[in-house]
Order: C-alpha cells, then sequence, then structure tokens
C-alpha cells in the first residue's frame, strides 16, 4: 500500500480516529437513550409505583408483582443453579480434567451457552411444565432459568478454580489429604469469591430475560404476589413488555418507569459483584 | 486436617459431581428429543412440500398455510441489518483495541463496551419502537410503525461488543514477526493493517460474524416489541413483519391448547432456528480453531 509519507501519517490519524469513533458512537447512543428513558417516566417512578399492582388505569399502575415475582425467581434460579453449577466445575477441573467424559460435557456446555434463549422456553415448556407437571409455576420458569444459566456459571466457575496455584492442592496432598479433603478445605474457601462474583453477574443476566418465560407461560397481567413454588408468577420484563405492547402512550410511561427499576436492580447487583472482585484481589494469598 | 475416610465416601463425592457435569448433557438431549418429537408430530399432519414450498405462514387462520419463508425471511433480513451495523463497527472497534490503544485505554474500554451486550433485550425493544422508529419516520416517510429496519439497527448495536471482542482476539493472534516484516519492506501502519494484519485474521473475523449472526437469528423480544406480527415474504425492511422468535412469543401469550397444531408449529419453528443457530455456533469454532492453529 502507501509508503511511510506524510500523507499516510495523516489518513492514519482520521482512521484511527473513525476507530475510535466505532467504540463511543454505540456507548453515547446507549447514554443518550437511558436519559431519554429517565425523562420519560414522567414523574411516574413514585413509590406507589413499586408498591401497587397492575391496574387498568395507566396512572394507577404499579410493578410489585413482577418486582416481587423477579426476586423470588432468582433467588430460586440461583438456589438450584450455584450447586449444580460450582460441582460441575469441580469435577471438570479437580476430578477429570482430561477424561473422554469431561470433554464431552465440555462440547455440550460450550454447544448450550450458543442455543437462543427461547429455545430453553420451549424445554422448559415440555419437560417442566407439561411432563413433569409443574404447570406454568415460578418452579417451572426458576428450573428453566437454571438450565440457562448453568453454562455460564460453569464457565466462570472454572475461570475462578484456575487461579488457584497447583501449589496448594499438593501441598494439601502431601500432608495426606484426600482429594475431596483438598478441594473442600483447600480450593473452594479460596475460589469462593471468584465464583461468587461469576454466578452474581451471570444471575443478573437472568434478571433481563423475558422470551423463556413468557413461552414457559409466565402470565403478563396478574394482580396477587406468587404465594407458593406452584403459584403463577409475573417478572420485570414481561410486565414492561406487557405495558410496552399497548398502544395507549401513558402505558409507554409506565414501561419507561419500569425499565429504570429494571436496570437499577442489574446495576445494584453488578456493582455487588465488582466489589466482591477488588475485596478479593486485595485478600490474596499468593 | 480430619482423618483421611474410606475410599467409598470419595467415589460417592465424585458420583455426586459427575452427575451435575451430566446435567448439560441431559439438556442438550432433553432440547433434541423434544424437538424432535414435535416437529416429526408436526408432520404427520403437514407435508414437507407445504412447509418448504408455500410462501404463506397462517396456521391462526381458518385457511392454514404452513409456508416458513415468511418467517425465516423476517428472521434473515433483521439479522442482516444487524450484522450490517455490527460488523463494520465491531471490527473499528477491534483494530482501535489490539492495534492502537495503549494497554491501560484497552483495558478500560472493553468493560465498557462489554455493557452494550449486558442490556437487557427488552430494554433495547422500547428504544427501537419508541426513540429510533420516529427518528427513522423522518427520514423514511413511508415507514410504518413497525418494521424490520430500526430493531435491526438497534440489534446490530447489542451484537458489536460480540464482533469486536473475537474479532480483537483473532487480530491479537497474528505474530509479531509478520506485521515486522511487513514495516521491514517499507510499509505503514495501515499499509500493514489492511494487507498483513487483517487478511492473515480473516478466518477469526468471520467467525465472530457468524457467531454474531446467530446471535441476531436467536434474539427475541427486540423484534417481538419493534418488528411487528405479520409474517410476509418480503425483503423490503420497511413494513411489518415476523421472526421466528417473535412468532414463537406471539403464540406463547396467546392460550395454545396442548397437543393443537398451534401448539406443534412453535416447536417447529424452534426446531428451524435450533439448526440454524447450531450449525453456525459450529462453523464459528471451527474457524476459531483454525486460526489458533495457524497463528501459533
Amino acid at each position: 500500500m502507501k509508503l511511510n509519507t506524510r500523507r499516510g501519517r495523516y489518513t492514519e490519524t482520521v482512521f484511527q480516529f473513525l476507530c475510535l469513533l466505532a467504540i463511543a458512537l454505540p456507548l453515547v447512543l446507549l447514554v443518550l437513550l437511558l436519559a431519554d428513558v429517565i425523562s420519560d417516566t414522567h414523574g411516574r417512578l413514585t413509590w406507589d409505583f413499586l408498591t401497587s399492582y397492575p391496574s387498568r388505569k395507566a396512572e394507577r399502575a404499579g410493578i410489585l408483582p413482577g418486582l416481587v415475582g423477579s426476586i423470588y425467581l432468582i433467588s430460586l434460579t440461583a438456589a438450584m443453579a450455584l450447586p449444580i453449577g460450582i460441582g460441575a466445575a469441580v469435577y471438570l477441573e479437580e476430578y477429570d480434567k482430561r477424561g473422554k467424559l469431561a470433554a464431552l460435557i465440555e462440547l455440550n456446555i460450550s454447544n448450550l451457552a450458543g442455543v437462543p434463549s427461547i429455545i430453553y422456553g420451549l424445554l422448559g415448556l415440555e419437560l417442566f411444565v407439561r411432563i413433569i407437571g409443574l404447570g406454568s409455576s415460578l418452579l417451572a420458569g426458576a428450573c428453566t432459568m437454571t438450565l440457562l444459566v448453568l453454562p455460564i456459571m460453569i464457565m466462570s466457575s472454572r475461570e475462578a478454580l484456575k487461579t488457584i496455584p497447583q501449589s496448594f492442592r499438593e501441598g494439601a496432598y502431601a500432608l495426606g489429604a484426600t482429594r475431596w479433603q483438598t478441594v473442600r478445605q483447600v480450593v473452594l474457601p479460596l475460589a469462593l469469591p471468584g465464583i461468587l462474583t461469576g454466578a452474581i453477574l451471570s444471575i443478573s443476566r437472568a434478571i433481563g430475560e423475558a422470551a423463556p418465560l413468557l413461552v414457559v407461560g409466565a402470565l403478563a397481567y396478574i394482580t396477587f404476589l406468587p404465594s407458593g413454588l406452584d403459584s403463577p408468577f409475573t417478572v420485570l420484563p414481561i410486565q414492561i413488555f406487557n405495558w410496552v405492547s399497548r398502544p395507549n402512550q401513558s402505558f409507554l410511561e409506565n414501561a419507561a418507569a419500569g425499565i429504570v427499576v429494571l436496570m437499577a436492580a442489574m446495576l445494584l447487583l453488578n456493582s455487588f459483584a465488582i466489589i466482591l472482585r477488588n475485596r478479593l484481589h486485595k485478600r490474596r494469598y499468593w | 486436617m480430619e482423618k483421611a475416610k474410606t475410599p467409598l465416601r470419595e467415589r460417592i463425592i465424585e458420583g455426586g459431581l459427575l452427575c451435575c457435569g451430566a446435567v448439560s448433557v441431559i439438556t442438550t438431549a432433553a432440547i433434541l428429543v423434544i424437538l424432535l418429537i414435535e416437529t416429526a408430530g408436526f408432520f404427520k399432519e403437514v407435508s414437507l412440500m407445504d412447509f418448504f414450498a408455500d410462501t404463506q405462514w397462517t396456521p391462526l387462520f381458518s385457511e392454514k398455510h404452513f409456508g416458513i419463508w415468511p418467517l425465516l425471511s423476517g428472521t434473515l433480513l433483521t439479522s442482516a441489518i444487524a450484522i450490517a451495523v455490527a460488523l463494520p463497527m465491531g471490527l473499528l472497534a477491534a483494530i482501535y483495541l489490539s492495534e492502537f490503544a495503549a494497554e491501560g485505554v484497552r483495558k478500560t474500554l472493553k468493560p465498557i463496551l462489554e455493557v452494550l451486550a449486558g442490556v437487557p433485550t427488552i430494554v433495547y425493544g422500547y428504544f427501537a419502537l419508541v426513540y429510533v422508529t420516529p427518528i427513522l419516520q423522518k427520514i423514511i416517510p413511508n415507514l410504518s410503525g413497525f418494521n424490520a429496519l430500526s430493531p435491526g439497527l438497534i440489534m446490530g448495536i447489542m451484537i458489536i461488543p460480540m464482533v469486536s471482542s473475537l474479532s480483537e482476539d483473532a487480530l491479537h493472534a497474528i505474530p509479531a514477526t509478520l506485521k515486522e516484516g511487513a514495516f521491514a519492506l517499507g510499509a505503514d501502519k495501515l499499509g500493514t493493517l489492511f494487507r498483513v494484519t487483517i487478511p492473515s485474521a480473516l478466518s477469526g473475523i468471520m467467525a465472530s460474524a457468524i457467531l454474531a449472526a446467530s446471535r441476531a437469528i436467536g434474539e427475541t423480544m427486540i423484534v417481538a416489541i419493534a418488528a411487528g406480527q405479520q409474517p410476509r415474504f418480503t425483503f423490503d425492511p420497511r413494513v411489518p413483519i415476523e421472526t421466528m422468535t417473535a412468532y414463537i412469543v406471539q403464540i406463547s401469550l396467546g392460550d395454545t391448547p396442548t397437543g393443537s397444531i398451534a401448539y406443534k408449529t412453535i416447536f417447529v419453528v424452534g426446531a428451524s432456528l435450533f439448526i440454524m443457530t447450531f450449525s453456525m455456533n459450529i462453523l464459528s469454532r471451527k474457524l476459531v480453531r483454525r486460526y489458533r492453529r495457524g497463528g501459533s
């Protein structure tokens, strides 16, 4: 192409600016759009909004069932996905690093990570709602979400386990510890903050998911709180979807207020994860 | 440390951990079996010819047509628009991060860029419907309120980080000796970039584009909100269409009795979606493996 001339250097500067623009432009756009959302709430975002049930009148409608449903669903999902995810990661990292079985599991995990979330909804609809017979309940939704977040959770837990130096394990073995004792008393306690950071990040993704839960049959309009595992439910993003799909302008204000609540919840979880990670870095033993 | 227990306990624990890992294998198997059974049930009632040769998709009307093309064209259209945005932007971002940015800048910019992929899709859907479509309507007068263009553009922004992060890995994997050779021959930075680095990283860049396309094809809420619910065999980005994912959402919102033909259609559409995204993911991984082998 061009030799190293002055004109060449000028084009280079222009090109470099173009590259930077490709990063800056979408980010600026995102910030502008989010600012627009906040101004679009038109003061709808009050304490009453958080503590009221949906209503046919937009001004009276609130987001309580969605908020409570999201909290229940995410807690249940975490309670199921964390032990299974950590167990699978420990198996792959500590027990069977190069085995055929581990290779099969790994292949499946990386394939599952690329499956669209709505397919998990179809799986949940047929398996949990119909065959196991849970119905369109909170538990069926949480089981579906568990399968959805597991691949990411296993991958991030493995990364956390990889950071523990091999010499720690060898030290434990030298003292006569069995494999499980080494994992239980040496590796896991050290890796736990890292595992939890990854887990919180993947769970915060799950808060924003609507598609699989719509397929499983979460309700769009609900005027009560879930009473148990077998109760019908809704979540924040589905409530927002319901408001967005109405032609009425004042319901869009509710949707904007709902989005602010959703983004705030995600921000809260993410900053929690970052604080956890920073504290972990300070406390490293190696 | 407590006294070593019998190996039996160790073996039980190992078995338990293996079961945790096996969940992923079972999940894959369950997805395959369920899609296969429901799809087989669908094709007992609808012939393959009707599915692939008909250009109308009207399973909910009294006069039923089951041609996949309208949903497929809607999906391909929105995804193509998304890739047209994400590939150039993501590639430029990757070039900046790997070739121009100082290490410190790179380390701060990368996670910030990832934020784009972390915003819930329902929020992007709202952006597309409430802000982007009205702005586009001022530029394109006969753009309808639901269209493929606006959600496609927004989806493109969402998948920029996916393109940039994989492309950056690919650019990064090019050995410095190759670039130094070009510099030694008198090429400037841009010449080296376009004649040496990018061509060498091409398989990795293609892998990132394919993975991003697969993500766009499977994306649901943005198109369900802003693209419409009218299956239409067209490649006109100005009119309402329906994607495969949006169709599944539309049926899920209604009261569809289990076992009915409408119920089976969502699994057929799901199976088509699965086949498309799955083969694209495999292809993308193969390309990545190729540059990893060639680059080292």
